[in-house]
């Protein structure tokens, strides 16, 4: 008897992954794990949209309940993979239940970074991750008055936006002195730091955070200068750390990730993983990399799916990105880390402009405000590793569209 | 509660029911059609939830925004004058009967 696939995790990469295999004609049964109580659902709207009331519950899950009917995927829900028997070809849950597998798929994804500071657990700190924890924030956010956002990332910025909105006192502190540091250049993260305070949100670079301090509840953050911050929700937005412990424990090989081939393929052949916890090796960047994103966990997974079907599909696709942040609609393409030049098109005051990022002289990567036709075009440009020249970028009247239509 | 008719790929039909203030694209995933990937789930951010409306409904969909008509010159299919972003199309009484056509692909 075939066992089939079994797939641990819930979120995008699981899904595609299962999706994928179906279309490529997998036949065997497929089992995904996922110690959530829900299937699948999108993560994104839990910081913009969902937040603010405007994303509805019924709109949040990925796939309907027909299609894993119909496409023959059994969702095993609340129950956690705790090992994986390589020998027995196996994985043991929470529940106690073993399942066997032919293949097997780690698509465990990402959690939280904790902050390693006094009063972490007080009530009023929150994450943001899953829809529990969405939940939980509105909840709290809807009775705050002060609220501390620790960390300038994509995350960090997209609540900072929601609770200014909804009329809080909101400051965020950072210990890099820029916003959003890992993900993109000096100049645009000025101007995106010069949007959010002009609707109100204090912002402290270079501040790092040394304790949190209440009576039960947070009272207020305490920075590493010994300046204290009022506090009655303070949210923990420092990054996260891929879930790798399964297939560590499993003995497969992991660093920082769980490193897979261009194939999905973790260091047992029999293993595929995607998505935010994977380390692998990328056309577009020098070292094998870790990527969160929708678009890296969607793509990804597409080929871990072909690899289980016998298709080689290597996984090359250009990295892409968004988030909303106000009414600012930023889209990123291609990696712009150790870029040696930038120019801008576009005008920045009409907040609608792109950046180009080159290296050596070949682009490698356009971060777009308000622009998502460059953007799309710069995905064209940058999977054709088509480059048009600084200038012709910078030249506002100049056609890129023509380049495509000439390669 | 007002229909959508999708045209799938093999030029099938199908006809789902779609609430009131949700979207097309959201009609498409709620109900298994295939053929609208939705990546960024309705934020008008990826281009993958493209259709054509058909030309009897060409008038009573609202037009699109910027944002919208800047991404569908994105699309990864052929982009017409009928291409719209199925997130960005509204469910609403008077749009029962829209019928739209499910392009030949939506990623690059
Ligand atoms: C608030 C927020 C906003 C975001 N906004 C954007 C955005 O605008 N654009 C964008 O591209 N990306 C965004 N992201 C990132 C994006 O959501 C992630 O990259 C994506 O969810 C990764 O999917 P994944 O399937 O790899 O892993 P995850 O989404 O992390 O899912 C992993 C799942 O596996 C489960 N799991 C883990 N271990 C086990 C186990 N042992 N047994 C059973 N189940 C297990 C987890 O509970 C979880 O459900 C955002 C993320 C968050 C949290
Ligand atoms: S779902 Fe992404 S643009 Fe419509």
């Amino acid at each position: 008897m075939s066992h089939g696939l079994v797939v641990v995790g819930g979120s995008y990469a699981a899904a595609q992954i299962a999706a994928s295999a179906r279309e490529q004609g997998y036949a065997e049964p497929i089992r995904i794990v996922s110690e959530e109580p829900r299937g699948p659902y999108q993560r994104p709207p839990l910081s913009k949209g969902y937040l603010a009331g405007k994303v509805l519950p019924a709109a949040l899950p990925l796939r309907s309940e027909a299609f894993y009917r119909d496409s023959k995927v059994e969702l095993i829900l609340g129950a956690r993979a705790e090992s994986i028997d390589l020998s027995g070809r196996s994985v043991v849950l929470s529940d106690g239940r073993r399942l066997a597998f032919d293949r097997l798929a780690l698509a465990t994804g990402a959690r939280p970074r904790p902050l390693p500071v006094p009063g972490g657990g007080l009530e009023g700190v929150l994450f943001l991750r899953s829809l529990a924890d969405a939940d939980a924030l509105r909840t709290r956010l809807a009775e705050a008055t002060d609220v501390v956002i620790v960390g300038a990332g994509f995350i960090g910025l997209e609540f900072a936006s929601v609770a200014v909105a909804a009329g809080k006192k909101v400051t965020v502190v950072e210990m890099q002195d820029r916003v959003l540091a890992r993900a993109v250049a000096p100049g645009l993260a000025a101007f995106i730091a010069d949007v959010h305070r002009a609707k109100g949100l204090d912002i402290r670079l270079g501040a790092t955070v040394k304790e949190l301090r209440g009576n039960r509840r947070v009272e207020s953050v305490i920075c590493g200068d010994g300046t204290s911050i009022r506090a009655d929700l303070v949210l923990l937005a420092i990054g996260v750390i891929p879930n790798v412990e399964l297939a560590q424990a499993a003995g497969l090989a992991c660093q920082d990730g769980i490193i897979v081939d261009r194939f999905a393929t973790t260091s047992d052949p029999r293993i595929v993983s995607a998505g935010d916890c994977t380390r692998h090796p990328s056309a577009y960047a020098d070292q094998p990399l870790r990527l969160e994103s929708v678009q890296n966990a969607l793509d990804q997974a597409k080929t871990a799916a072909a690899t289980i079907s016998g298709v080689a599909k290597p996984y090359d696709t250009v990295p892409w990105f968004w988030s909303d942040q106000y009414d600012l609609k930023l889209q990123m393409v291609g990696l712009a880390a150790g870029h040696d030049s930038a120019v801008t098109r576009g005008t920045p005051s009409d907040g609608r402009f792109s950046v180009f990022y080159y290296r050596r002289g070949s682009l490698i990567a356009i971060d777009s405000v308000n622009k998502p036709g460059e953007h799309m075009l710069g995905r064209k440009l940058l999977t054709a590793r088509l480059s048009p020249t600084p200038e012709q970028a910078a030249d506002s009247g100049f056609d890129l569209q023509g380049l495509m239509a000439k390669a | 509660m007002p229909a959508v008719v999708y045209i799938l790929k093999d030029g099938s039909e199908r006809r789902v029911e779609v609430p009131e203030g949700t979207s097309v694209m959201l009609g498409a995933i709620q109900n298994n059609v295939p053929g609208i990937e939705a990546e960024c789930g309705g934020c008008c951010s990826c281009a993958t939830c493209h259709v054509y409306v058909e030309p009897a409904y060409a008038d009573k969909v609202p037009p699109p925004d910027l944002t919208e008509n800047d991404l569908l010159s994105g699309v990864a299919a052929e982009r017409k004058p009928s291409s719209r972003l199925s997130c960005q199309i509204n469910m609403t009484a008077a749009l029962d009967g829209l019928t739209v056509r499910i392009p030949e692909k939506q990623s690059l």
